[in-house]
């Protein structure tokens, strides 16, 4: 919990300077933070979405309300993970996207996540049923490490039976193995 | 590898075309196939049957690839019984075997179906048979005879009257949702195509109960995967196992009393043996690696299994009830989904060979695998209850298509719906 605390206290920064009306972000914010600013100053004109969050977190300090699911720019909106072939072990690359849907989960108990484990066509389909279950398990051990509750999250391996992309050559196996987190 | 291709493009398009079936490409047949010619048969009666009896005799056997059958066109003659025929005729055509037979009403509705099979060069029967049936029968009752015929000139009974299992995978027309996914069952042959379940879910992994009067299924209709068994006459069915995971990978025990599983409910996939009749669920294999495609040996003492316990999948073996597992294929570096003849001599299995998934035999005595495959997406092999043939899923194009080699990779056959994908064959038991 501290850690997530500590991991949010740039962007919490930089909303309570958006809140003074500052016009500069906060240097030290990062790239997705300076987005979060550009999103807030544009809902200065009328718009929804970001702003009620906005609002909330800074008059609040410490507070995430509103939906940050629905942010395109949030690491939460990547929602599919893929994977190396015949490999369950979560690439480096996807480990930030993850923590941030355990950081999201783990502040919002309610909030139920389906992961859907999936396999690209070649080799056996049963052998490929075990091979999303292993994807979605890494992904569910992740998450409970980063303080997910078991309860929050739904488990399901559909295999090769719900291919992302029908062709048979690597660009489509590449997108068909994967994990949808489904929210 | 010196085959022949006789066969190319053979297309046997079937009377009811327009239906879903099946039809059945012979791609290469045998070198030195056995010249056969089917006349054909009599009919003593009113109004004809509908089936040509003889047609579906010879198409049985040329579909076999070890026959070749005397176009009807060359027939000098068309004798009904063994009286009429001249031998000499016969020889001079080339034909080394001949079958000759007539159809005759029995009651009602019923029929008889007499037929000779005679050694040409000799002159003499070696076979020939009375058989009552009726008229929806009456495809069936050919194939017998195919089957007899097969099992008197070649040794080894045919595979004719038996069906197959499949999946097919169907995008409803203009439809932007998930295709249709139908469990069917045909004849071997590819007739008289029935859906048993149908499902906008994942249906996989169908599995004969070895009386042939069940199917056991994994079907995702309720969101996750749950182990089915349905009765093919009545439809009625069951739900199995539905634990929390996944359900797959039925397979029936030789006995038809148990099916081994895999089920992932203690965290991960694991091989589990369900008793039918108490209901009880014995873990086989306890390992954190996946474990999977269970199949039992014909004697019942075994079962084989994938597993990727040494890091990439093989197969390994365990008693039935439990005990070590050894490793039994060695031979590339991904071997999945194994199932024994029904001689219990060899296995069939998944395997990958510079970068191609395909069907491949493994001797059992000797270790010795032949692959006898050659596409490269090739999969869920099943072998005919003679062992003769095994029937798989391939890919021609971007369709899903079945098809079919013999153990010896000699004759080969492309099964192709008139639409969509189909897959997972799954060859019957003979019938009892």
């Amino acid at each position: 919990m501290n850690n997530l605390i500590i991991r949010w206290i740039p962007l919490i920064l930089s909303l309570v300077l958006l809140a003074g009306c500052t016009s500069k972000p906060a240097r030290d914010a990062g790239a997705e933070v300076s987005e979060q600013s550009t999103g807030a100053t544009s809902s200065e004109a009328g718009g929804e979405g970001y702003d009620s969050a906005m609002t909330s977190a800074a008059s609040q300090g410490a507070e995430w309300y509103g939906d940050p699911l629905e942010d395109p720019n949030s690491p939460l909106a990547t929602r599919v993970i893929y994977f190396d072939y015949d490999q369950s072990t979560i690439r480096m690359d996807y480990r930030d996207v993850v923590r941030a849907h355990a950081e999201y989960l783990a502040v919002n108990p309610q909030v139920v996540v389906r992961i859907e484990g999936h396999a690209d066509e070649r080799g056996t389909r049963e052998y490929n049923l075990g091979l999303g279950e292993s994807r979605a398990n890494s992904i569910r051990s992740l998450l409970m490490a980063e303080g997910v509750a078991d309860g929050q999250m739904i488990m399901v391996s559909y295999g090769e039976e719900r291919a992302a992309s029908y062709e048979h050559n690597e660009e489509a196996w590449a997108l068909n193995r994967r994990v949808e987190l489904v929210y | 590898m010196k085959q022949l291709i006789l066969f190319v493009m053979v297309l046997l398009t079937w009377q009811h075309a327009a239906r879903a079936d099946l039809t059945i490409e012979i791609t290469e047949g045998v070198e030195g196939a056995l010249p056969i010619a089917v006349v054909p048969f009599g009919w003593q009666g009113k109004e004809r049957p509908l089936e040509d009896v003889a047609e579906i005799i010879g198409a049985d056997l040329h579909r076999s690839g070890r026959f070749k059958t005397l176009p009807q066109v060359d027939m000098l003659a068309r004798p009904t019984t063994g009286d009429e025929v001249e031998f000499r005729d016969w020889r001079g055509l080339g034909v080394d075997n001949l079958v000759v037979g007539q159809v005759q009403p029995n009651g009602v509705s019923g029929y008889i179906v007499r037929f000779q099979l005679f050694d040409v060069y000799r002159g003499e029967q070696l076979t020939g048979y009375n058989i009552p049936t009726t008229g929806p029968n009456l495809r069936t009752t050919a194939h017998r005879i195919a089957d007899l015929i097969h099992e008197k000139l070649l040794g080894i009974p045919g595979a004719f009257a038996t069906r197959v299992a499949y999946i097919t995978s169907v995008n409803e027309p203009g439809g932007q949702g998930e295709p249709r996914i139908d469990l069917r069952i045909a004849d071997a042959d590819g007739h008289n195509p029935q859906t048993i379940v149908s499902s906008s879910e994942p249906l996989i992994s169908p599995a004969w109960s070895p009386d042939g009067r069940k199917i056991a299924y994994v079907s995702f209709e309720e969101g996750q995967s749950a182990i089915y068994i349905q009765e093919v006459f009545t439809g009625r069915r069951q739900k199995l196992t539905s634990y929390k995971g996944i359900n797959g990978a039925p397979a029936w025990s030789p006995d038809g009393r148990k099916l081994a599983m895999a089920l992932s409910k203690d965290g991960n996939l694991d091989i589990h043996v369900y008793d039918l009749a108490s209901g009880s669920l014995k873990p086989i294999t306890r390992h954190y690696a996946i474990d999977t495609e269970p199949a039992w040996s014909p004697d019942g003492r075994y079962i084989v299994f994938t597993s990727d316990r040494g890091g990439k999948p093989q197969i390994y073996r365990t008693p039935s009830y439990g005990g070590k597992a050894e490793r039994i294929t060695f031979q590339n570096s991904y071997n999945a989904r194994a199932s024994y003849a029904p001689d219990g001599k060899s296995l069939t299995l998944v395997t990958r060979e510079e970068g191609n998934y395909r069907i491949a035999v493994q001797d059992l005595e000797s270790g010795v695998m032949q692959v006898l495959s050659r596409g490269n997406l090739d999969e869920s092999p099943s072998f005919a209850p003679n062992s003769s043939m095994i029937i798989y899923a391939s890919k021609a194009g971007h369709r899903g298509v079945l098809a079919a080699v013999s153990v010896d990779g000699r004759v080969r056959q492309r099964l192709a719906l008139q639409e969509g994908d189909v897959r997972e064959p799954i060859w019957s038991p003979f019938e009892k």
